[in-house]
């Protein structure tokens, strides 16, 4: 009895692998969003619910062709990568070069580090008004505020990478008598590479949040005040249609960083799952 | 006779800790000829690592006479050789790259000997390998090929085998015994294992702990290579390990004999 019922289970995990691999493995990661379309199509499609609570994913998509066709969309996709980019590089740059200074130097670390580790537990939402009654709500402001988002993950993480570069390949570099040149561009940076590239990844996030919050304290161009002005004529079309450049432009730049960490970090020896 | 190359006199070496000071080296005296194979013996704690290290300059902390060929040690350089118990790789780097590490490889002379030293430690095909595919021995003979490459004076070695398996450890110690006599590089070797002493050592120094010092030094006067089966290298053996019987328990590693 109990026999068959191993039986009949593996027989079911043999058909459940068989359906997977029927379908190429790149496509696996598209199976459930696929689904759900379906799903949201046909009960939208049905007109089960109101078109301003949620319209169909052929709406979305004709509106999407609209914005598109009338150059509108790239123009607000435009002015919001330019801000989110502009931002990130500076608080990255900043924060890399931050991050290395008080990595390699006590004295540095000392003085500067408990600061930032201050301003870094500040909530940055609670200082827009500030920043709007310093700087007005023009690009200045916008490009600030992501800039200070950025900033910190790639403080923090190049600083910790360097700290935890080994202490038995520093004596090897003592022993071969590393310039101190070399045991920062020969060992430290590429000790530290795998968490400077974490905090870049986790700062790409950051700026890309900070955008939107940006782009609702007011302003006439990019994809958050897109989204904000549909809402305010109900056309929540253009809503999912700003949602989906979000998240689609968001995946893009992290595999972007992911493409340079698989290349990078070839020599990693880690579970791969 | 050749000059003596490393002078070790009246060393003593002294550990601060929280419940008080610790001799870890009680008046060492020792000297290397240039070429000679040296290996040093002891249970743990008999301070043969500490004495490696501060020949390496990796401790400068000490008191008495260090020099080597005649200048005394106050820092780590590429003249003393260093290997230690883990090959210490840098694992971003391929293996040729890790042997030429701060030197570059676009400079003929150095991918001339680094070319050649893949050779001498047995590691064709495998240049373009990260450390993380290699094996254990193949790592550490890359460590070997790395330090050689800067033809040092003196090679330290501080247990390189003791964390191989007995049939790697044994075609280790001839990868090591075939690359000394071949650039007759000094060999400073320290260990636990009583063959590995007697199979490698021109003569072997037996040290003790508590304080630790120097209780003997024993020529091994036979020919390489050396039969670990042979009645000499058994009586040797056993005169080495007499040595250690006197004293107390000895926490020597008596097995791995192959």
């Amino acid at each position: 009895m109990s026999g068959q019922v191993v039986e009949k289970k593996t027989a079911n995990r043999a058909a459940g692998g068989d359906w997977l691999s029927r379908i190429p493995k790149s496509l696996h990661g598209w199976i459930v969003p696929l689904v759900i379309t379906a799903i949201w199509q046909a009960v939208t499609g049905m007109g089960l619910l109101s078109e301003t609570i949620l319209p169909t994913p052929l709406a979305i998509l004709k509106s999407f062709a609209a914005l598109g066709a009338s150059g509108e969309l790239f123009e607000h996709l435009g002015i919001s990568i330019y801000r989110a980019g502009m931002g990130f590089f500076l608080g990255g740059t900043l924060g890399l070069l931050l991050g290395l200074f008080s990595g390699l130097g006590k004295v540095v670390e000392k003085t500067l580090d408990p600061s930032l580790q201050m301003l870094r537990t500040v909530p940055l939402l609670s200082v827009i008004p500030l920043f709007i009654l310093w700087f007005g709500i023009g690009e200045f402001s916008k490009v600030l505020l992501i800039g200070l988002g950025a900033f910190f993950p790639v403080y923090v993480n190049t600083f910790l990478g360097i700290r935890s570069t080994d202490a038995k390949l520093c004596e090897v570099s003592r022993i071969f008598q590393y310039t101190k040149l070399q045991q920062v561009t020969k060992l430290i940076i590429p000790a530290a590479l795998p968490n400077i590239l974490l905090g870049v990844r986790l700062s790409l996030g950051v700026s890309w949040l900070l955008l939107v919050v940006a782009e609702m304290m007011g302003t006439s161009a990019g994809i958050g005040y897109m989204i904000q002005d549909a809402r305010a004529y109900s056309e929540t079309e253009i809503v999912f249609v700003g949602i989906i450049i979000f998240a689609v432009v968001g995946k893009l730049s992290d595999s972007a960083v992911r493409l340079l960490e698989t290349r990078w970090l070839r020599w990693r020896d880690t579970y791969k799952g | 006779m050749a000059a003596e190359m490393l002078v070790v006199q009246e060393l003593n070496k002294t550990f601060a800790t929280p419940t008080g000071d610790v001799i870890a080296l009680n008046r060492i005296g020792l000297q290397v000829k240039q070429g000679e194979f040296i290996t040093i013996i002891g249970p743990s704690g008999c301070g043969k690592s500490t004495l490696l290290k501060i020949v390496a300059g990796l401790d400068t902390r000490y008191e008495g006479t260090v020099l080597l060929n005649g200048k005394p040690i106050d820092g780590p350089s590429i003249e003393k050789g260093f290997i230690f118990q883990e090959p210490r790789l840098f694992p971003w780097l391929t293996v040729e790259k890790n042997i030429a590490a701060n030197l570059s490889l676009r400079k003929p002379e150095v991918r001339k000997r680094v070319d050649e030293l893949i050779e001498l430690v047995r590691l064709k095909g495998f240049e373009q390998s990260y450390p993380r595919e290699l094996s254990g021995g193949m790592a550490q003979r890359v460590a070997i090929a790395r330090a050689l490459l800067r033809s040092p004076d003196i090679l330290l070695l501080d247990e390189p085998f003791g964390a191989l398996d007995a049939f790697t450890r044994s075609h280790m110690q001839e990868v090591l015994l075939d690359i000394w006599q071949k650039n007759r590089t000094t060999m400073l070797f320290v260990t636990h294992d009583l063959d590995e002493a007697v199979f490698l050592g021109e003569r072997v120094v037996i040290m003790n702990p508590r304080p630790g010092h120097i209780r003997h030094i024993l020529p091994i006067n036979l020919p390489y290579p050396r039969k670990r089966s042979g009645n000499a290298f058994q009586e040797l053996r056993h005169r080495v390990l007499s040595e250690f019987e006197k004293v107390e328990g000895p926490d020597i590693d008596e097995g791995a004999g192959i």
